[in-house]
């Protein structure tokens, strides 16, 4: 596949009659004879015909199309269950909540929506909420946040960035956390109850660990003071933002959960990419292997309803999902790669049948050497 | 033609104030008054552009006034004022960068300025003042100080020489750094003046100071105190230049004239007018395209905003509510400034780094040129030369080729070949016969077994070597004698001596002279002694010289023999010396004239006559006046000489080879085959000129020629203007309307049906045409003429003056379809047409360096023109074609996405990269393998290109820039940017993409968007690459291999200056996710795809098959059976010199 090297032909042809006076002396202006200032580099010089290009496209549309079914597979095998607990429908439990929403209201408004899950989710179930029509991606709302102030920063703490503005005081008090993302975070509560057969219920188990990632858990958002015990002392001196009810050392109980590295408020922080998304809310694990997370049967979800979506037309959802290796369910990779599989296989064909035809007088190898 | 230009400028200062007048040695001279210093400048040398302290300003200055540098500083200025999206960092940085680099090279230009003006400035010199010799710097030299200059010396300004150590008051210096002639030139002393310098008053009056370096007008006034001042008159030959170097001088005193700025060489110290490449119009166009986008962009993207805006609780949701100052803002300001802000947004659309990148490709590429050995001549020891490199691609883009004929298609190597007296042809072909060998029988091929008069011959021998202004370089002084004078050529008896002149052709003629026994020994003081064939010694005067001009065509020189006689010799063009000698000699000549043209010799009249005493008296009264004249002194010398050159009797003419440059038949017909039309333009006459035609075969036998000179002119007998209208018409019809259209590339071959055209035109014909009456008619002739010239495959102009060329090449140039024209000459009357044509090229020939000094790229041979346009032009342009294709396309595909993400984001600016990629995408992760395609790629191997000259037309014309290509890239570019965009959009639909449920938020969006991009535009690349060396795999794969390295590494710390720790672990997370790898190579393939169809669909092409066997492109071998192949011509010169070389 190399170009040999033209180094036969450097010798020949340049000044075979060049002897005359001083051709020897003053040899130093002559351009170095080096392969590259003269550009004679070897060099691989591929050329794409359909001899080389189809073997390509055989491979491409044998590899393609397998995974392309595995993806498929894997996203059918995924189960998923959602549903829409906005309350814009008057029949829905949540209606009232939805309707008589008051930032001032001091009683939690709740509801209870019962569902029913015809098949067993088998195994980890992952429990996400999903906000419709809310521009989390808006620039002034990307901007709105101080991650030095969010990993613990003492200065800027009591000194939010300019960037968090208008949340970045109350009454001349620093907020913390401060701003938009920080101050809009879901507070929604929600509560998964099984209704047996005989109408009791029992109230299963959520995981609110393991929801955000490593590193932000871990590095990128750290407490002022470090992780210590006295969170309220370490937030001396701010407020809480305008739209929570209570201030950020008080999102959990567990140490290592709260304050800044509380887990749902860094899953709120990363920014979503488009107006409709879900974030990781709780995850159900498997607890033994004989039965499923979730049975099949009925269930009800309770709702702290806080989270006020009426005023800009959003929608709120729960959705619980199994995982597989690629994610979440998502028809599309398994879609695409099964056409684009078929798609160059198809190529392949219909160049085998143009190279068939057309070929003998591109016969000849097809890299140049 | 700058140097025209310039004199007129100068002319009008000369105007207002006449002259000055400079007091020797500062002496007050009796008769003046009171002695007033003149105030004149003193001799600082400034040649760099900028001081310490203004350099900042200056520069930035200069930079900002370039388009691109504005508007990228005017985005930069929005993103500071205005709250924007992105950070002016992203902008400012690569603009700063840009800034900076440029401002580097120019301060380092101009400090190495400073430095060689500080050399030049801090030089010591020796002055004589009041009879003491004083040393000091330079800069303090004063006009009027007298100055000393030893040998080997520069002068350190304009001297006049006043004395010399020299015995016959001359000195040699030679002008090479001036005007590249390294030829000794003599210089004279101001006759008569004392021997003592201490008591010479004396003032001078001469002209104000101006550019040309050929001129000098001034006089002297000597005051003796016992007699009236005397006057001499100073010319040219009494000035010594600064720059120029004295050699063979022992010393010399000369009185400074003109100091520091107002010297020759400083007025001379210009730059040239730039030129710009077609390339660059056809980025400007596709610039202001994108520019439309641009603007587009952001308009709908504004109107979209307010639009949304309107609708109920979307402007300011609870959840994001605005700052005072923005609820407060005026509503259209908001507008504005929200369309500034997606202005800014998109703004990377049109790329800094583009230029930058066509800046360097350019620069760095022209290396290639000076590096290539083929274009080393052993000769001349030298390679190209590229003093411009922003006309690389312009290379390959030639459709006309203007060349010269002297010195460029033939080699200006003058051999003498035959003479003629008296009628009685001479030949003597062997050129190392005996010096009595003067007969002509002793030549092989004479046909005349007569031979004229001995009187005549020896007249005739006479006024060959009395007749020019040649010098006997001295014997000892060998190792100065420039190697590309005559040394070879001469017989071994008198190795020892060696010819200098101006011009070749005089030597060539001194050397004839010599090998018919009549040796020139040289001048002394102003003495010619001549050794006859009988071995003695003549001696003659010297009285005047009659110097060669190229209007008059002729020199003459008035001697005065031994025996009192006073003769004047007149040799010139036959043209300019028949009309002034007797009819009936002429007839006998002009045969053996016409015939010598023919053959492609260059021929010379010689003409002498008497001068009895009372003539000469009164000539030389005449001719001493017109010297001491002080204005319009040339146009008096003309009169005169015209005046003393009439009634001559011609005693013959002799003949001069000029052989063809070695492959000058090759070189034209392959610029031929890759459908470059060639027009010789030349001062030559017709008959030569039309033979060096035939032997380039750029006239071929079956060329049918299509007259219109003078002579066809003057045939019907009519009035001029009448014959060249119907001439014109008929060859219009001939070679326009008759002509089947040529199809579009079709390849011109030997055996082609239809006929081709050649065109002659001579120089009064064309300004016939040109300037014919002030109707209408003359526009009329002038695009009948030009649509004959475009139809004829080649077109000889003859009897050109400078400035006629140039014309001719601007008439072409401005013609439909602005052609790309290109110059090639290497003489100072090729210089305007080089200066005119889009590409100027000079040939590093004998006659002097001007033409390299004022052409944008040098070669030592007219054979090295094939490779510089059809190997490195077309290389060039393609390079840098696709260089230009390839920016728009990457940053249409780059910014696309983040334009359909506003859609999804409220319209709100906020970018989908992060700002790291925004500004490193263009600087370092595609940067690079671009730069290093645009460098080194060879679509087609060099041999190809070599071998098959029609390749050169596929990219004729602009083809891979015009609008077809560009839009195919555009459309490429937004069939990409959809494709990342939505691809990763369906893929979010569901952003829990890890195993462990976790879901992935918009910074992860976009990294994922910019990896595609980045692998998919390196990659494209890479498709598009035909040519990998171990550069080209070490820039592809290490720009990714940065990409993912940087990604990390950015990502993989808190950066403590950043203001939000964005892109924390997104790509670590995104490269652990399945989902997001699958992603990534499906749209990669999926976007190369229709790419790599319509590479494997297109028809392989030829030369790609030829390269496979590289042992048949061997040089030696092509070149026989090229030769072999072809028709043999007439007498082909070139063959001939084939063998020689």
């Amino acid at each position: 596949m190399m170009a040999s090297s033209y180094s036969a032909k450097e010798e020949d042809g340049h000044h075979p009659g060049a002897s005359g006076a001083g051709g020897a002396a003053a040899n130093g202006r002559k351009p170095d004879n080096t392969a590259f200032k003269q550009q004679r580099l070897p060099a691989w010089q591929p050329i794409l015909t359909a001899g080389t290009v189809l073997p390509a496209f055989f491979a491409i549309g044998l590899i393609f199309i397998p995974i392309g079914i595995g993806l498929y597979v894997t996203s059918n095998n995924i189960k998923e269950f959602e549903i829409d607990y906005t309350g814009t429908d008057t029949s829905s439990p949540c209606f009232s909540c939805y309707q008589n929403f008051s930032w001032n209201s001091t009683l939690p408004c709740k509801c209870s929506l019962p569902f029913s899950l015809d098949q067993p989710f088998e195994s980890n179930v992952f429990m996400y909420y999903g906000l419709s029509n809310f521009y989390q991606n808006h620039r002034r709302y990307v901007k709105s946040r101080d991650d030095s102030h969010l990993n613990g920063n003492l200065y800027s703490l009591t000194h939010p960035s300019k960037e968090c503005e208008p949340y970045a005081h109350r009454d001349n008090v620093p907020v913390a956390p401060c701003g938009a993302i920080a101050n809009s975070m879901f507070n929604d509560t929600m509560e998964l109850f099984f209704v047996h057969p005989n109408e009791t219920r029992s109230q299963i188990p959520l995981k609110r660990k393991g929801i955000a990632w490593w590193t932000d858990k871990h590095v990128k958002f750290r407490n002022p003071g470090g992780n210590g015990d006295n969170l309220t002392a370490a937030f001396q001196g701010t407020t809480y933002p305008v739209n929570w009810h209570k201030p950020v050392y008080e999102l959990d109980a567990d140490p290592e959960n709260n304050g800044f590295i509380n887990e749902d408020f860094i899953v709120w922080m990363r920014t979503a990419a488009l107006p409709t998304f879900r974030k990781l809310y709780r995850i159900i694990e498997k607890k033994s292997s004989m039965t499923p997370t979730l049975p099949s049967g009925n269930y009800t979800l309770e709702v702290t309803y806080n989270y006020p979506v009426h005023s800009f037309d959003g929608r709120k959802r729960m959705i619980l999902s199994t995982i597989s290796w690629m994610g979440g369910k998502n028809p599309f990779l398994g879609i695409a790669y099964i056409t684009v599989g078929s798609v160059c296989f198809f190529l392949g064909v219909v160049l085998l049948l143009i190279h068939h035809k057309y070929g003998n007088r591109s016969s000849s190898p097809d890299i140049a050497s | 033609m700058l140097r025209r230009r310039l004199n007129h400028l100068f002319g009008g200062d000369e105007k207002r104030v006449d002259s000055r007048t400079i007091y020797v040695g500062h002496r007050q001279c009796p008769g003046t008054e009171a002695f007033i210093a003149p105030k004149f400048c003193d001799n600082r040398i400034v040649s760099s552009k900028y001081t310490v302290w203004n350099f900042l300003p200056k520069n930035l200055f200069e930079q900002f006034r370039r388009i691109a540098n504005f508007y990228f500083l005017i985005i930069f200025l929005v993103q500071v004022i205005v709250d924007t999206p992105t950070s002016p960092v992203t902008s400012g940085l690569p603009l700063f960068f840009v800034i900076t680099v440029t401002a580097i090279k120019q301060g380092y230009e101009d400090w190495l300025r400073h430095k060689a003006d500080k050399e030049v400035n801090k030089y010591l010199v020796t002055v004589l003042e009041d009879g003491r010799r004083i040393r000091k710097e330079s800069e303090r030299i004063k006009v009027g100080d007298v100055v000393e200059v030893v040998e080997d010396e520069t002068f350190p300004c304009d001297l006049i020489l006043l004395q010399s150590s020299r015995d016959d008051d001359t000195c040699f210096v030679t002008t090479a750094s001036l005007d590249g002639e390294s030829n000794h030139k003599t210089h004279y002393t101001v006759p008569d003046t004392e021997k003592d310098l201490e008591s010479l008053t004396a003032t001078i009056e001469c002209e104000q100071p101006q550019p040309d370096l050929y001129k000098f007008v001034g006089r002297m006034h000597i005051y003796r105190s016992d007699q009236d001042p005397a006057v001499r008159s100073l010319g040219p030959e009494n000035l010594l230049l600064k720059g120029a170097t004295l050699k063979n001088t022992k010393k010399i005193y000369g009185v400074a004239v003109y100091t520091g700025m107002e010297t020759k060489m400083a007025l001379n110290y210009q730059g040239k007018s730039q030129k710009r490449s077609a390339v660059e119009k056809s980025i400007n166009a596709f610039l202001l395209v994108y520019l439309c986008i641009l603007l587009s962009k952001a308009l709908v993207c504004t109107t979209l905003k307010y639009v949304w805006q309107s609708r109920d609780g979307q402007d300011e949701p609870w959840y994001n509510q605005k700052t005072q100052k923005e609820k407060d803002a005026y509503k259209f300001l908001k507008m504005f400034t929200d369309f500034l802000s997606f202005m800014v947004l998109f703004n990377f659309i049109i790329p800094v780094s583009m230029y930058v990148t066509v800046e360097m490709q350019k620069f760095l590429g022209s290396f290639f040129i000076t590096w290539d050995k083929d274009f080393f001549d052993p000769e001349i020891q030298e390679g190209a030369l590229v003093n411009t490199s922003d006309l690389n691609e312009e290379l390959g883009q030639v459709e006309y080729v203007f060349t010269d004929k002297t010195g460029t298609l033939t080699q200006n190597n003058m051999e003498f070949i035959e003479c003629c007296i008296d009628g009685f042809q001479y030949k003597n072909r062997d050129s190392c016969s005996e010096l009595d060998s003067f007969c002509v029988t002793d030549g092989p091929v004479s046909k005349l077994h007569e031979k004229a008069g001995r009187e005549k011959e020896e007249l005739f021998l006479r006024a060959l070597c009395l007749c020019h202004t040649v010098q006997v370089k001295e014997a000892g002084d060998m190792e100065t004698v420039s190697e590309d004078q005559i040394d070879g050529l001469l017989p071994p008896t008198e190795q020892q001596k060696g010819f200098i002149a101006s011009s070749p052709d005089e030597v060539a003629l001194v050397m004839g002279a010599m090998k018919y026994g009549f040796t020139f020994l040289g001048l002394d003081s102003k003495t010619m002694k001549i050794r006859n064939r009988q071995n003695d010694v003549e001696l003659y005067e010297l009285l005047h010289v009659l110097n060669f001009d190229p209007v008059r065509r002729r020199m003459s020189v008035i001697v005065r023999s031994k025996a009192g006689e006073t003769l004047l010799f007149c040799k010139g063009a036959d043209s300019s010396i028949f009309p002034r000698v007797r009819s009936e000699e002429v007839d006998r000549i002009r045969v053996h004239v016409e015939r010598n043209a023919t053959e492609g010799y260059r021929t010379l009249c010689v003409a002498y006559k008497q001068l009895c005493t009372e003539e000469y008296v009164e000539v030389d009264a005449k001719l001493r006046e017109a010297r001491l004249a002080l204005q319009d002194r040339e146009e008096k010398l003309m009169a005169v000489y015209n005046q003393v050159e009439t009634g001559m009797s011609l005693i013959g003419a002799t003949a001069v080879e000029d052989r063809l440059q070695e492959e000058a038949a090759e070189t034209m017909e392959a610029l031929q085959e890759a459908g470059i039309k060639v027009w010789v333009l030349t001062g030559d006459k017709m008959e030569t000129a039309k033979s060096t035609c035939y032997a380039c075969r750029l006239f071929q036998r079956g060329t049918e020629l299509l007259e219109l000179t003078v002579r066809t002119l003057e045939d019907g007998g009519r009035k001029r203007e009448e014959r060249l209208h119907e001439l014109l018409l008929e060859y219009h019809k001939k070679a326009v309307q008759d002509a089947p259209p040529a199809k579009l590339g079709v390849r011109r071959s030997w055996v082609t049906a239809s006929q081709e055209y050649g065109f002659i035109i001579d120089g009064a014909t064309l300004s016939l045409v040109l300037n014919s009456s002030p109707e209408a008619s003359s526009t009329r002739y002038k695009s009948l003429f030009l649509q004959i010239c475009q139809n004829c495959t080649a077109v000889l102009c003859c009897r050109m003056a400078p400035l006629q060329k140039a014309q001719i090449v601007k008439m072409v140039k401005n013609s439909k379809g602005s052609p790309i024209t290109l110059s090639i000459g290497d003489g100072a009357n090729d210089v305007s047409m080089i200066l005119e044509a889009h590409v100027g090229i000079g040939i590093k020939g004998k006659e002097g360096r001007q033409a390299v000094r004022n052409s944008d790229y040098a070669i030592p041979k007219l054979k090295h023109l094939k490779k510089l346009l059809l190997a490195h032009g077309h290389l060039y342009y393609v390079r840098i074609a696709h260089l230009v294709q390839y920016f728009f396309y990457k940053n249409l595909c780059f910014i696309l996405p983040q334009f359909l993400y506003q859609f999804f984001c409220g319209y709100s600016q906020q970018p989908l990269y992060d700002a790291a990629y925004l500004t490193m995408y263009n600087i370092c992760f595609t940067s690079m393998p671009i730069l290093a395609y645009s460098l080194l790629e060879q679509h087609i191997a060099i041999e190809s290109l070599m071998d098959t000259a029609s390749l050169y037309r596929e990219v004729a014309k602009n083809a891979t820039l015009r609008w077809g290509p560009f839009l195919y890239w555009t459309t490429l570019g937004i069939f990409h940017g959809l494709l990342f965009f939505f691809g990763v959009r369906c893929l979010f639909s569901n952003p829990a993409l890890q195993d462990n449920g976790q879901v992935f938020g918009n910074w992860s969006y976009g990294t994922i968007v910019f990896t595609v991009l980045v692998f998919t535009v390196t990659l494209k690349l890479a498709l598009d690459t035909r040519h990998w060396t171990w550069i080209n795999h070490l820039v592809i794969w290490g720009s990714l291999a940065f990409y993912v390295f940087f990604s990390f590494f950015w990502g993989g710390i808190i950066w403590p200056f950043l203001q939000q720790q964005r892109l924390y672990f997104v790509f670590a997370n995104m490269l652990s996710s399945v989902s997001a790898w699958l992603v990534i190579i499906l749209l990669i393939l999926l976007s190369l795809l229709p790419e790599i169809l319509v590479l494997v669909l297109r028809k392989p092409r030829g030369p790609h098959r030829r390269q496979k066997n590289p042992g048949q492109s061997s040089v030696g071998g092509q070149q026989s059976t090229q030769a072999s192949a072809r028709p043999l011509l007439m007498r082909t010169f070139s063959d001939e010199s084939n063998t020689v070389r």
